[in-house]
C-alpha cells in the first residue's frame, strides 16, 4: 500500500508533467531540427516562433468565445489551430523570403544565418509585445479533468491522488499523431524523401533534379507547424506568457543536440530525456522516502527549481563532451 | 582609423554636446560614461567576434559575473556571518572541488563498463556530501540581520581592484565554456554561452549568501569623491559660478568627470592593445583563422586552442566592464540584467560599428548607447505626433502609445537585420590585407 502510494504520488508530480513535457520539448526540437537538417544553421527565433503562432491561436479563440462557438468538453483553441497555423505558416515564409533567402543565394556560414535569426528574434518579439502585450494569458477553457485526484482516491483507495489534466491527456494524444503524420510524411511522400535526401547530401540531391526552394519552402511549412502546436499545448497546459517562450529556447536546443542536431527521433528522444531530467532533478522526494518509511525533515530535492536550466545545460554539457553527435548521430560538424 | 572615422566620432560628440545644452549638462555626462563602458564592452565582443568569428550569445553572463566582482572585492565583510557560516562554505566548496577531482583521476584509472557507474557513484557521494555542509552554512549567513545583511559581504578592497577582479572572473568562466564547446560546430558555442548566462543570472539572483540575490547590494564604495562633499568645496563653487551653473549640478558634472576620466582610462588601454594584437603577427593569424580554418590548420595553427584564447581574452574584457558598471551604478542589481540589454545591445553596437575594427567597435558602442537612450523620448514623440489624429479616448491610441516601450526590440531586430544585410562592413569597415 505504501509503495502504491509512493508510485501515486511520482506518476501526480513526476511522470504525467514529465511526459507532458516531454512531448513538448519534442515538438519544439523536431521543429529545431528541421530547419538544422534543411537551412543548417540553429534557429534561435524558434521560441518565438512558438509564440508567435500561440498568439495568433488566442486571438482567433477569443473570437470564436465571443461569437459563441465551443468544442465540447475540449478547449476551444484547438479549433483556432488552422488559423494559427496558416499565420504562422505566412509569417516565416514572407521571413524567408525577405531575411535567409539572401543569404543562402550567397552561400554565407552558418553564424551569419544565427545572427540573423537573432534579429529575426527581436522582431518577432517586438511584435508580440505590440499586439498582446507582455502579460499572462489564460486561454483554456473546457472540461479541466480527465481524472481528478479525488475520483482517482476514491477509485483505488489510495492516500495519495493521481490527476490528469485534459491538457495534459491532449498533448500527449496530439502529439502522438503529429509525429506519426510525419514520420509517414519523410519515409513515404516524394516531398519528405526529396526533403532526407537534401539534408543528406545536398549537391547530390541538386543532380537528382530536387528543386531547393521547394524543400526549403516545406520544411519551414513543417517547423511552423510544430512550433505553432508544440507553443499552444504549452501555453494551455501552463499559461501564455512571451517571456516563458524565451526561456524555452534553451531546454529545446539542448533536446534537439542530446538527440542529434538533423535527426527527428533524436529530436524526440531529446526531449524528453530534458523533460524527465528536468523534473526528476527538480523534485522534492520527501513524501516519496516517507511512504517508504524514511522520514526527514530535509525536502529531499537536488536542486531548487529555480535552477532547472541548469539541469538541460549539464545535459547538453555532458553530450558535448561525451558524445557530440548526440545520442542519435546527427551532425556536429 | 582614417578621415571617415574621425569624422564619425566628432558628429557623435557633437551630438552628446547637443543633449547637455537641450536637455542638461549632467545628463550629457551619464550617457557619455554609459557610453565610454559600452564602447569597452563593444571591444570584449569585438575581440571574439571580429579577430576569430566567435559567437558568444551569452555576453550577460560574463558582464554579470564582473558585476559580482564588485561586491564581493569592495563591500566591507559580515563577520558575524563569516564567522557563522564562512568555515562551511568553504569547507563545502572544498569538497566539491575534491569530488570533481577524484572522478576526473577515477574515470582515468578504471577501465570498461565500470566506469560510468563508478564515476557516477563519486559524483551522487560527493553532492549530497556537500550539499549537506553546505545547506546548514547558507542559512546560518543569511539569517545574520536579513533585513540589512544575510551575506558574506567582501573583502573591503578598493572597488578598482574589482575591474580586475571581474575580468579575472569573466576569464575563467570563458576558459570553462570555451574548453566544452570549441572545436565543434560554431553553433555549439552559440547555445553553450545562451546556456551558461542563464545559469550565472539564476546563481546571483537565488545565492543569497554570496550576492544577497533579488534584494540587491547598495552602497557600493566609490572610487571617486560624492557630490555632497563637492558641494562644500570652495573650487566648485567657484567654478559653478564662473559658468553660471547650480552648485548641484556642478558638483554632479565634477562627480561624472572623474568617473568618465577613469572609464577613458580603461578605454584607451583596452583599444590600445586590443590594436595592437591585431597588428601583431598573432592578430594576422587570427584574421587567418577566421577567414579559412581548414587552411590555417594546414598551415599548423592549432586552431581550437587559438579560439579558447581569444574567447577568454574577449570575456575578460567583458568582465572588466561589467565591474565598472557596478562601480558606476552604485549598487548590484541581478534583476536587471537583461538579455537584450546586455547581450543582443552589445551585438548590435558591435555590427553597426564594424565587425574587426576596433575603432568602429568602440563608436557603435557610443552611437547605439546614444540612440538606446535617446529612442525613447523620440520614439514617444513620434508616437505622439503619429496618433495625434485619433481621437483623445481612442483605445487604439493608448495601446499605441502604452507599446511604444516594445519598439525598442522591433527597432533593434531591425537594425540589426538591415545592417546585417546591406552595410554587414558597418560604419567603419575593417580594414583590408592591403590598406594595412
Amino acid at each position: 500500500m505504501e509503495l502504491l502510494n509512493a508510485l501515486a504520488l511520482l506518476g501526480n508530480f513526476l511522470i504525467v508533467p514529465g511526459i507532458t513535457y516531454g512531448c513538448q520539448l519534442a515538438l519544439g526540437a523536431l521543429g529545431i531540427t528541421l530547419i538544422y537538417g534543411i537551412l543548417r544553421f540553429s534557429n534561435f527565433a524558434h521560441g518565438e516562433t512558438m509564440a508567435f503562432g500561440t498568439m495568433t491561436v488566442i486571438l482567433v479563440t477569443w473570437a470564436l468565445q465571443g461569437a459563441g462557438v465551443s468544442f465540447g468538453p475540449l478547449p476551444t483553441a484547438l479549433l483556432a489551430l488552422p488559423f494559427g497555423i496558416a499565420a504562422t505558416v505566412a509569417l516565416v515564409l514572407v521571413t524567408d523570403r525577405y531575411v535567409y533567402r539572401f543569404y543562402r543565394t550567397q552561400r554565407s556560414t552558418p553564424v551569419i544565418y544565427l545572427i540573423a535569426s537573432i534579429g529575426v528574434m527581436f522582431l518577432y518579439n517586438g511584435l508580440i509585445r505590440f499586439v498582446i502585450g507582455p502579460g499572462d494569458q489564460n486561454f483554456s477553457d473546457g472540461e479541466r479533468f480527465i481524472i481528478r485526484a479525488r475520483e482517482f482516491k476514491q477509485m483505488t483507495g489510495l492516500d495519495e491522488g493521481l490527476a490528469i489534466r485534459t491538457t495534459q491527456g491532449i498533448t500527449v494524444v496530439v502529439t502522438v499523431i503529429l509525429v506519426i503524420a510525419l514520420f509517414w510524411f519523410l519515409n513515404r511522400t516524394r516531398a519528405g524523401k526529396s526533403m532526407r535526401a537534401y539534408s543528406d547530401n545536398e549537391d547530390l540531391a541538386l543532380l537528382s533534379g530536387i528543386d531547393p526552394n521547394r524543400v526549403v519552402m516545406i520544411a519551414w511549412i513543417l517547423t511552423a507547424a510544430l512550433a505553432t502546436i508544440a507553443g499552444t499545448l504549452y501555453g494551455l497546459d501552463k499559461s501564455f506568457k512571451p517571456f516563458t517562450y524565451l526561456q524555452i529556447l534553451l531546454p529545446i536546443f539542448a533536446a534537439a543536440i542530446v538527440g542529434g542536431l538533423g535527426s527527428p527521433v533524436g529530436a524526440i528522444a531529446g526531449g524528453f530525456v530534458i523533460a524527465f531530467s528536468e523534473t526528476a532533478v527538480t523534485f522534492a522526494y520527501r513524501k516519496v522516502f516517507g511512504y517508504m518509511g524514511y522520514e526527514t525533515d530535509s525536502l529531499m530535492q537536488l536542486l531548487s527549481t529555480d535552477y532547472k536550466f541548469a539541469v538541460s545545460f549539464a545535459i547538453l554539457v555532458i553530450v558535448l563532451l561525451v558524445r557530440p553527435t548526440g545520442l542519435f548521430a546527427g551532425k556536429s560538424f | 582609423m582614417g578621415w571617415r572615422g574621425v569624422g564619425l566620432f566628432a558628429l557623435m560628440f557633437g551630438l552628446l554636446a547637443l543633449v547637455g545644452v537641450v536637455q542638461s549638462w549632467p545628463l550629457a555626462f551619464t550617457i557619455l560614461n554609459l557610453c565610454l563602458i559600452s564602447a569597452i564592452l563593444s571591444l570584449g565582443v569585438n575581440i571574439q567576434w571580429g579577430y576569430a568569428g566567435l559567437l558568444n550569445v551569452g555576453v550577460m553572463g560574463f558582464v554579470a559575473l564582473g558585476g559580482m566582482a564588485g561586491i564581493v572585492v569592495s563591500m566591507p565583510p559580515v563577520t558575524e556571518a563569516v564567522r557563522a557560516g564562512g568555515g562551511g562554505i568553504l569547507l563545502a566548496i572544498l569538497v566539491a572541488l575534491g569530488t570533481a577531482a577524484l572522478a576526473w583521476w577515477l574515470s582515468g584509472r578504471v577501465s570498461g563498463g565500470l566506469r560510468v557507474a563508478v564515476v557516477a557513484v563519486v559524483l551522487l557521494a560527493g553532492a549530497f556530501l556537500a550539499r549537506g555542509i553546505f545547506d546548514p552554512a547558507v542559512e546560518a549567513i543569511e539569517s545574520v540581520d536579513p533585513a540589512r545583511t544575510g551575506y558574506l559581504g567582501g573583502f573591503g578592497l578598493p572597488v578598482l581592484l574589482a575591474w580586475i577582479v571581474g575580468g579575472m572572473l569573466a576569464a575563467g568562466a570563458a576558459f570553462l565554456i570555451g574548453k566544452v564547446s570549441l572545436g565543434l560546430r560554431s553553433d555549439y558555442l552559440a547555445i553553450a554561452t545562451l546556456g551558461i548566462s542563464e545559469i550565472i543570472i539564476a546563481m546571483l539572483k537565488n545565492e543569497d549568501w554570496l550576492t544577497r540575490g533579488v534584494k540587491n547590494v547598495t552602497g557600493i564604495p566609490r572610487p571617486v569623491p560624492y557630490e555632497v562633499d563637492l558641494q562644500a568645496e570652495p573650487w566648485l563653487i567657484d567654478i559653478a559660478e564662473r559658468y553660471g551653473l547650480s552648485v548641484v549640478e556642478a558638483a554632479s558634472v565634477a562627480v561624472k568627470l572623474c568617473y568618465a576620466g577613469l572609464f577613458l582610462a580603461v578605454l584607451l588601454i583596452v583599444l590600445w592593445l586590443s590594436e595592437r594584437a591585431l597588428k601583431s603577427p598573432w592578430g594576422r593569424m587570427m584574421r587567418a583563422i577566421r577567414d579559412n580554418e581548414v587552411a590555417a590548420e594546414a598551415m599548423g595553427k592549432d586552431v581550437t586552442a587559438r579560439h579558447l584564447q581569444v574567447f577568454v581574452l574577449g570575456s575578460a574584457v567583458l568582465g572588466v566592464a561589467g565591474a565598472m558598471l557596478t562601480t558606476l551604478d552604485g549598487q548590484f542589481t541581478p534583476g536587471s540584467y537583461q538579455p537584450l540589454r546586455f547581450t543582443f545591445l552589445i551585438w548590435v553596437m558591435v555590427i553597426v560599428g564594424g565587425s574587426g575594427n576596433n575603432y568602429g567597435a568602440v563608436l557603435g558602442g557610443f552611437v547605439v548607447w546614444f540612440f538606446w537612450v535617446e529612442a525613447e523620448p523620440i520614439g514617444l514623440w513620434l508616437m505622439d505626433l503619429l496618433t495625434s489624429g485619433l481621437n483623445e479616448e481612442s483605445a487604439l491610441r493608448a495601446h499605441l502609445l502604452e507599446s511604444a516601450a516594445h519598439m525598442r526590440l522591433m527597432t533593434m531586430g531591425a537594425i540589426l537585420l538591415l545592417v546585417l544585410r546591406f552595410a554587414p562592413k558597418g560604419l567603419i569597415p575593417e580594414r583590408s590585407g592591403a590598406s594595412r
